[in-house]
């Protein structure tokens, strides 16, 4: 069939002229847009999505050529201009827009420096716990039984960790550096994907198409690759998100504890736990790096909300 | 409901086995926990007399059942740091990190319960879109920052609270509102989404058509059958909280648990370290067993499963 035949006819009816006047509902109004214009309609029409996206691409470009736009070396000590105030402040200037921190360090390219670590941090700690996560979900909603009773144990037993102690712990033993609190994070928060995708799997295990292609016989690995993962990748998307955000939060209280990234790496955590104790006299060296990490978790989380609205706003609630 | 409840049980008494056999490798993950407590400059002979003494030279499942043998007869060991055992020093922190989660708790519901409920009464409301928008903003602050910030302006600028220590109630009103703000998203959903459906069943009509007051629907019968999940879930967030209070009392000395746990952690203290995160995850286990029952117990349904 056509595509375009609904959309011909469409076109000749709605130019009828008068068509409104006789309180007639145009047909455009009653007609369905193709899917993709829909979507793209949600996706436009959904204003804290838009924000949000719009924040994320910013940050994510400061990230990326954060060499090109750091005006000073974010680890280049200077101790003749140590706590020099933001430029907003009487005593500021220029050379330093957003003023040194104790060591005498330009605080915007630290800033600047600081996003990439986040970043990083919460992409490669999302891909690490999504994987995990994912496979012993979709391997327990699918296979049920033996495997689905382990794997929920797994997460029981998981769920009673208290994941600051652990993580603490961990890259206590370990040391601290970037790739630890990566793979910490990573080993320890693949418990929502697995709560989501167990559960989504398991919906979709009993319809019909799944079980058809039981039926023609399929293979285990086709069934779940082609027919089951992309029925669960809208959820598993939104998930991605809210963990991103999650391990992002996560680095920067360890960071702060001083058992996360290590000095001098700028960390937006570790800048607010060097700044605390300046922070009666100069509270910009901890409002400017908490608030970053709240915009940049903000906006995560705004897109995990937008995107599910969007891909599915049937389960808004 | 017995079937149910020696189910759990046993699940619950297999996680927590597990959680101990974590607790006590995750420390010897590292190696040598000897080389490491004698220091850098430890001559050989030194690291041999420190694994006589804390039983290191024995193989690693010896050494765990030693530890859960004289664990379970309330023996965790003792401290490297601290001239004490380790029972008794957590005997002396818990009760501090108990009353910070509980006040954290208490500012939870306090919060979460009325906002839920008035976001029910009024879906799409501006309360409701209010009370969403605080939930989204709250699950972006760091509790860390938050907890600084907290301080920043009602400690250092308006000086009405105090900001370290333990010693009075006040001290503990900051640290509670922080700990206990990461709890309110969850527990206002829940109350939100459980005021709704209970407010369209068929009995609430039938006491709105019998002419009971609206007062007394809402609060004898809506909520009152819409808080039981709440509680539930609220037992839980204690739990959740247990383990949060590290950064709380970090930030604001407090001297329980969680503080203990960093301190601890930061020393390579790893008696108290295991004891710690055995202790925090047994209450969890406890917490929300305690859930599960309640709300099987009021729902037979869920008893099933």
């Amino acid at each position: 069939m056509p595509p375009s035949d609904t959309k011909v006819a469409g076109k000749g009816l709605g130019s009828l002229p008068d068509d409104d006047d006789r309180g007639v509902p145009s047909v455009e109004s009653v007609m369905q847009p193709d899917a993709f214009t829909m979507f793209s309609r949600r996706v436009i029409g959904h204003r804290s999505f838009m924000v949000a996206a719009i924040i994320m691409i910013t940050l994510i470009i400061v990230a990326l050529f954060a060499p090109v736009l750091a005006p000073h070396d974010p680890l280049g000590q200077d101790l003749d201009r140590r706590l020099m105030p933001p430029v907003w402040n009487e005593a500021g200037s220029w050379t330093h827009p957003l003023g040194t921190d104790m060591m005498g360090r330009d605080y915007l390219s630290r800033l600047i420096y600081g996003a990439r670590v986040s970043l990083i941090i919460g992409f490669s700690a999302m891909m690490i716990s999504g994987v995990l996560g994912t496979v012993m979900g979709v391997c327990a909603g699918y296979f049920g039984g033996k495997v689905d009773m382990v794997i929920t144990f797994l997460l029981t037993t998981r769920l009673t960790l208290p994941v600051i102690m652990v993580a603490l712990a961990l890259v206590a033993v370990v040391g601290g550096s970037l790739n630890t609190v990566i793979l910490v994070l990573g080993f320890l928060l693949w418990d929502r994907f697995t709560v989501v995708m167990r559960s989504a799997t398991m919906q979709i295990r009993n319809l019909d198409y799944i079980r058809a292609a039981n039926a023609i016989g399929c293979s285990t690995r086709r069934i779940i690759f082609s027919e089951i993962m992309p029925n669960v990748l809208g959820s598993l998307l939104v998930i991605a998100t809210f963990e991103i955000a999650h391990s992002i939060l996560l680095e920067a209280a360890l960071s702060f504890l001083g058992l996360g990234v290590q000095p001098p790496t700028p960390s937006w955590g570790l800048m607010v736990s060097e700044g605390k104790d300046y922070m009666l006299f100069d509270p910009y060296l901890v409002m400017l790096p908490g608030f970053a990490i709240f915009l940049l978790v903000l906006a995560i989380n705004l897109l995990g909300d937008g995107a599910r609205d969007i891909l599915a706003p049937e389960n808004r609630n | 409901m017995l079937n149910f409840m020696t189910k759990r049980l046993f699940v619950a008494a297999l996680v927590a086995f597990t959680v101990s056999v974590i607790a006590f490798s995750l420390l010897r993950l590292s190696g040598d926990l000897a080389t490491m407590i004698a220091g850098e400059d430890a001559s050989a002979q030194d690291i041999e007399i420190i694994r006589e003494q804390y039983g290191l030279n024995k193989p690693y499942h010896l050494q765990y059942l030693d530890w859960l043998g004289d664990g379970v007869q309330g023996d965790l060991g003792e401290s490297m740091f601290y001239p004490e055992e380790v029972t008794a020093l957590i005997k002396d922190r818990l009760p501090n990190t108990l009353t910070l989660a509980g006040l954290g708790v208490l500012f939870a519901m306090g919060l979460a319960i009325p906002m839920g409920v008035i976001a029910a009464l009024r879906p799409d409301s501006w309360v409701d879109r209010t009370a969403l928008t605080i939930a989204v903003l709250g699950q972006a602050l760091p509790g860390f920052w938050f907890a600084l910030m907290l301080m920043f302006v009602f400690g250092l600028f308006l000086r009405w609270l105090p900001i370290s220590g333990n010693e009075t109630l006040a001290h503990f009103i900051l640290p509670a509102i922080s700990l206990g703000y990461y709890s309110t998203p969850a527990v206002m959903r829940l109350t939100r989404t459980g005021m709704l459906e209970v407010l369209n069943s068929d009995y609430i009509r039938t006491a709105h058509a019998k002419g009971l007051p609206t007062f007394v629907i809402l609060f004898k019968h809506a909520l009152r059958n819409a808080i039981i999940p709440v509680v539930a879930l609220s037992s839980v967030q204690f739990g959740n909280m247990l383990g949060g209070s590290v950064v709380t009392e970090t930030v604001f000395q407090i001297q329980g648990i969680g503080h203990l746990a960093w301190e601890s952690i930061s020393r390579n203290d790893f008696p108290v370290v295991q004891a710690v995160l055995l202790l925090v995850a047994c209450f969890y286990i406890v917490l929300v067993l305690l859930g599960d029952l309640l709300n099987a117990w009021l729902d037979p349904r869920l008893r099933v499963t």
